[in-house]
């Protein structure tokens, strides 16, 4: 049987197999050549477009005798299927080298700065606070508020320091001026007690409070002093607190803020508005040549003349009250060796701290 | 605070042989005698007794006449040759060559020589050295140089100062010899153990500690000659207390001894004087140097005067208006009525002349002289808080007055007095006079009833009655029960006479759980009954601040004190508010005695500090109380401890104080976007200071409008924006600065700020729950809208008219682009608006949005005159 020669017009005979098998041929050849997307656009369009030789071989069965309309459809079915496989695999092919050369074309220096927006912080001294604040919160505390100038009273004589008290003379207080000779009675309050007796005062017994806050001393700064520095004091008065519990509660917080090596002591001291009183000494592992003990604050039972000048029955409830400094806190947390840095507000400071310690 | 020589320390309680400072210190912290500090060794090195062997004055160019020395200074330390001097003349035996300056010696002294390598007080390190042409290679010491007193008489030689030239051995150690070797523990002593201020308090504290046998030498029968009863020929003293504080005289004791025939020349003698200096003590004279040593000792502060300067009788009695004294440290003083005066009787006016003030200071006529040989011995107890007082009007924290306001034993003034006889007899030749005064109006201690079962409720530590009662008896309490016979859980406590601070049951509960140790405390976490969180304000202002450090600003602190320049940079005017502040009396500086009543007169200096710094992007903020006093606001109420006040003295303290209300502030200069890559960034300018004033607003949950204030300084009369609440107050402000403030301050131009009353901010938010609205899923319409109007139009106004045109369908609506030019006409600014609309149950229709725009263009031309732009 001879093979006609193809008509461009006719495409190859739907009957004659090896005509459409040179037909395929031609077509996977010419996919295969394709070297780009839009040579490939125009293969697709040359080998099954309307034209192309399988689509009118596939026309052509129509004109075919019903007899030879199956076999011609078996013939030229799979072939035009197989042609255009080859045309999705090669497209698929081609858009992969191009997607990938694209992104490598695309390739930024990823080492250049990315700070396009400044960047804020906290002041540690605040975040200190606050983390000291959900401390006791998590106990079940509550936290209190307290003015900065206060009434000589709430600073002194609620807690028990009368007017001769030598404690009293030894807080290197500030003073408002009065008018004219008159006594103001106000001063910008020497710690965060007096929050003890306002809040005795205020909201009751039994009281599980805490009031971190700003208090001021007479001291020049220095790498270890400010006038204007921070504490926090904790007061608990219920029926039968104990000084047990005021260890139990120093050790907790102290594990909170300082990890769980560190713990606490207690030395006998003197403050009027507490007694029994002590010292409160941090075991402080990375203290500077060893570890060792560091004085952290004061605390002690609460006076029942304290509980008095609040109306409350010292025969019935007692407690413990604490105080200690923030900035020593945060300077033996982070090792600030400088007071300067604390107080000066020099952005660079607040920035190592960012938003969270 | 008192300083310890340990071996003096001995003579109370027995201590371990080789103590040291380190150690002692750990006994007494347990106690709660605190460490405040070990003052280290005076001297190190070879300091060694020397015999002067041979003297050779030689005159110098410079005026001066030098000793060239040659020092015997013990075999060990001899050298067999001397540069500069014949091998033949060394003598045998050897010396060393040392070049003094001073006169005041001469061949046979024994004095102290400070060979190389000693290094003396102020770390002065001794080399052998050349100098007027010799090699000193030692010196010979004054008192000055050795740190033990000022004297200027030049070397101390020895046997003057009271050695015994038998004891004494050339190469002898002398740093032993003169107690400079000695590591001197300095100890704090709290406000309410005055007995503490003594070595017999000290040594009992240390027995408390550890144990060990303690001997109170401040107890009569513990004297070697016990102190005699008064007679009556003893010298004359009256009480005369017309003003006594809070009902209490001035003076309940006043013991009077005298010792004749006192040889004024006699030295004090050098151990008196090394546990004197080591304790901190300067010596003066004999009799000064006894009543010191005695003071020290026990604790009773005494005085001594020269018994032919004092005409009897001695008044003890206030002071008149108008009377003054030269106290012995020679200043003139105006005395008050309050101050509690010793006066004698000069030419028969009783009372006449003061002597000094009681418990605080003698006066300089009464003095012991150089001459003196009589001697007045005055030991007294006055009242604590009469003695505070005037101590601290007279800025007088002598040594008697730390004691007397602490409280002093009453028993102690005989015992103490006999000791002070006893001494100036044996060290001084004097005699002891029959004749004794002792004036005791004093009250025995009251008794405390203390229930047994207090110190374990307090404590949390089990201590049985036994316990309780040993430990009290061991401080020098009588423990009796209560009622004889009665419940068992009673007991009757009566403090020692050196304890007044015993005076509740609560102190006696310290004195147990102190003497069985604070150690033994069990750590147990108590169960609070459950709080309910941070209040509304606590978590806004977090909220706040993080937000803040969120957008970019840094948080920092600044003290609150201000002064008329800060508030004069502000360019506020001179009715502002901000003007009306508190000052202080005792300001640190006295430029800035004011505390501030904004955040921006101290914060502004601090972003300054940091633009100076050559940091020049800033933008900080700052959250904390400003002072807002009323003028006319009477001053609270003086009220007593331990009582609670009445409702209206609470009510008038609380009135009292300032308003305190809490303010943000913040300062943005430089670029709020800094230059880079990708591009040149952009300047901080007032709408970041705006900015960041409505995300404070946001944070807070509080509504407020903003509209332009043409009037608060410091801020750009143009670029200020007013922050008002919903009930018309003002929370604050937001712009760029005033230039003029910008350049008194120093700040870069265009720096801007905003303050705000962040506590006015928090109350206005509320803390009701948000009421959600529900999210609609239907598809939305955008529509956008140009209007021009009028130049003077402010943007908000036409926002506003957009948002009551759209209706309900309106879900947003954002001004896109503002425009101005010749396209929109002279005085005209056209203004963009993307509006978002949807409905919450249907998607649109051509219609609705038809509706919506006609509705936005009519109520945009009613409101603010807009003209849509074609």
């Amino acid at each position: 049987m001879s093979t006609p020669a193809p008509t461009p017009d006719l495409g190859p005979d739907p009957l004659d197999v090896a005509a459409l098998d040179a037909a395929v041929d031609e077509a996977l050849a010419a996919v295969a050549a394709a070297d780009d997307l839009d040579e490939l656009k125009a293969v697709r369009t040359a080998q099954t477009g309307d034209k192309s030789p399988l689509a009118l071989a596939n026309r052509a069965i129509g004109a075919l005798p019903g007899p030879d309309k199956a076999a011609a459809g078996k013939n030229v079915g799979p072939r035009r299927g197989r042609v255009n496989q080859a045309i999705a695999a090669r497209q698929a092919e081609l858009e992969a080298e191009r997607d990938k050369r694209v992104l490598v074309e695309e390739a930024v220096d990823v080492t250049l700065p990315t700070d396009r927006r400044p960047v804020g912080a906290r002041h540690p001294i605040e975040l200190v606070q606050e983390r000291i604040a959900d401390f006791f919160v998590g106990l079940g505390w509550e936290i209190a508020d307290g003015p900065e100038v206060e009434a000589e009273w709430f600073n002194f004589d609620a807690l028990n320091f009368d007017q001769d008290h030598p404690a009293r003379q030894m807080q290197d207080t500030f003073y408002v001026a009065g008018d004219g000779d008159k006594a103001s009675n106000l001063v910008l309050r020497t710690h965060t007690s007096p929050v003890q007796s306002r809040s005795l005062l205020e909201r009751g017994v039994p009281l599980y409070v805490a009031c971190p806050g700003k208090v001021f001393r007479t001291d020049a700064l220095d790498a270890t002093h400010t006038p204007v520095f921070h504490q926090v004091e904790g007061i608990a008065i219920d029926k039968g607190l104990t000084m047990a519990n005021l260890v139990g509660t120093l050790d907790a917080f102290a594990r909170a803020m300082f990890g769980p090596e560190a713990r606490t002591r207690l030395r006998p001291s003197f403050f009027p508005f507490t007694e029994p009183s002590a010292e409160m000494d941090l075991w402080f592992p990375q203290k500077k040549g060893g570890a060792g003990w560091i004085e952290w604050g004061g605390c002690g039972m609460v006076n029942p003349n304290v509980l008095r000048a609040a109306g409350i029955d010292p025969e019935e409830y007692q407690g413990f009250a604490f105080g200690m400094g923030i900035e020593r806190t945060l300077m033996l947390r982070h090792t600030i060796a400088d007071m300067h840095d604390i107080v000066e507000g020099d952005v660079r400071f607040s920035t190592q701290f960012g938003t969270e310690i | 605070m008192p300083r310890i020589v340990t071996d003096w320390l001995g003579e109370h309680v027995e201590l371990p042989a080789d103590l040291t400072a380190e150690q002692l210190a750990a006994a007494l912290v347990k106690v709660g005698l605190e460490e405040e500090e070990i003052h280290p060794a005076a001297v190190t090195g070879p300091l060694v007794v020397g015999r002067v062997l041979s003297q050779t004055p030689e005159p110098q160019k410079n005026g001066k006449t030098i000793n060239w020395c040659l020092v015997d200074v013990g075999p060990e330390h001899n050298a067999t040759q001397i540069k500069g001097v014949d091998d033949a003349d060394v003598p045998a035996g050897g010396a060393r060559g040392v070049v003094c300056g001073a006169h005041n010696f001469g061949v046979g002294d024994l004095v102290v020589v400070s060979l190389p390598g000693t290094v003396l007080p102020g770390g002065f390190a001794i080399a052998a050295r050349k100098t007027y042409g010799h090699v000193s290679d030692g010196m010979i010491c004054s008192v000055r140089e050795l740190g033990i007193g000022e004297d200027h008489d030049g070397i101390l030689v020895l046997t003057r100062a009271g050695f015994d030239a038998a004891d004494l051995t050339p190469g002898q150690d002398a740093v032993a010899l003169l107690g400079l070797g000695d590591e001197v523990l300095e100890i704090n002593v709290t406000p309410d153990r005055g007995y503490a201020f003594s070595y017999r308090g000290v040594a009992r504290e240390y027995a408390h500690s550890t144990g060990a046998r303690f001997t109170d030498r401040g107890l009569a029968a513990n004297l070697v000659t016990p102190p005699p009863p008064a007679t009556a020929d003893g010298f004359a003293v009256e009480v005369d207390d017309a003003a006594p504080i809070h009902g209490q005289v001035g003076c309940d004791r006043f013991v009077t001894r005298v010792v004749r025939g006192i040889d004024p020349a006699a030295p004090t003698p050098p151990w008196m004087k090394r546990r004197l200096e080591g304790s901190g003590m300067r010596t003066i004279s004999l009799a000064v140097d006894v009543t010191n040593y005695v003071m020290l000792d026990l604790g009773q502060p005494l005085h001594a005067y020269d018994l032919d300067q004092v005409a009897a009788p001695i008044v003890v009695r206030r002071a008149a208006p108008g009377e003054r004294l030269t106290t012995l440290d020679d200043a003139d003083r105006a005395l008050d009525g309050e101050d509690l005066l010793i006066t004698d009787s000069l030419a028969g006016g009783r009372g006449s002349r003061v002597l000094g003030l009681a418990g605080v200071m003698g006066g300089a006529s009464s003095e012991v002289s150089p001459t003196t040989t009589d001697v007045l011995v005055e030991a007294a107890h006055f009242d604590p808080i009469t003695v505070a007082r005037t101590a601290r009007r007279h800025r007088l924290p002598s040594e008697a007055a730390k004691r007397f306001e602490r409280g002093v034993d009453p028993l102690l003034p005989a015992v103490a007095a006999q000791r002070v006889v006893d001494l100036l007899v044996e060290l001084g030749g004097g005699t002891a006079d029959p004749a004794v005064g002792d004036l005791d109006a004093t009250t025995p201690p009251q008794a405390v009833h203390l229930d047994v079962t207090l110190p374990t409720r307090l404590s949390g530590v089990d201590y049985d009655r036994a316990t309780v009662t040993r430990t009290l008896e061991q401080i020098g309490c009588t423990v009796t029960d209560a009622v004889p016979g009665a419940a068992m859980d009673a007991v009757r406590v009566t403090p020692p006479s050196w304890r007044p601070d015993l005076t509740e049951p609560a102190a006696l509960v310290e004195e147990v759980v102190r003497i069985e140790g604070y150690d033994q405390i069990p750590s147990v976490l108590p169960a609070a009954p459950g709080g309910r969180g941070l209040t509304t304000e606590q978590r806004a202002r977090r909220s706040v601040a993080r937000s803040l450090a969120e957008a970019g600003l840094v948080e920092v602190l600044s003290y609150p004190f201000v002064g008329q320049a800060d508030l004069d940079a502000l360019g506020l005017p001179e009715d502002d508010v901000r003007r009306t502040t508190l000052r202080l009396a005792n300001p640190l500086a006295d430029d800035r005695p004011f505390l501030r009543a904004d955040l921006l007169s101290t914060l502004l200096e601090t972003a300054r500090r940091n633009v100076s710094r050559g940091l020049p992007d800033v933008a900080v903020f700052e959250i904390g109380l400003v002072t807002r006093p009323t003028p006319g606001t009477p001053a609270p109420p003086q009220l007593p401890v331990g009582v609670r006040p009445s409702d209206e003295d609470l009510a008038a303290l609380v009135a009292a104080v300032p308003d305190q209300p809490r303010h943000v502030a913040g300062v943005l200069t430089g670029r709020a976007v800094p230059a880079g890559w990708w591009g040149g960034g952009r300047s901080a300018d007032w709408a970041d200071a705006l900015d960041a004033a409505r995300l404070v607003a946001a944070r807070t949950g509080a509504v407020v409008t903003v509209a332009a204030d043409a009037g608060t300084m410091p801020w750009h009369p143009g670029r200020c924006a007013a922050l008002t609440l919903p009930d018309g107050t003002v929370a604050g402000h937001a712009g760029e600065l005033h230039p003029k403030v910008v350049e008194a301050l120093g700040l870069p131009a265009r720096a801007a700020a905003f303050e705000l009353d962040l506590g006015a901010l928090i109350a206005a938010g509320g803390d009701e729950p948000v009421a959600a609205g529900p999210v609609s899923a239907f598809p939305a319409a955008k529509e956008d809208f140009a209007f021009v109007v009028d130049d003077a139009v402010p943007a908000a106004d036409v926002r506003a008219a957009v948002v009551a045109g759209a209706g309900p369908l309106l879900e947003d609506a954002r001004l896109f682009d503002v425009f101005t030019g010749d396209q929109v006409g002279e005085g005209k600014k056209s203004l963009a608006y993307s509006v978002r609309l949807r409905a919450a149950d249907r998607t649109l229709t051509a219609d609705d949005v038809r509706a919506v725009r006609e509705g936005v263009v009519a109520s945009a031309a009613e409101c603010v005159g807009a003209v849509l732009r074609g």
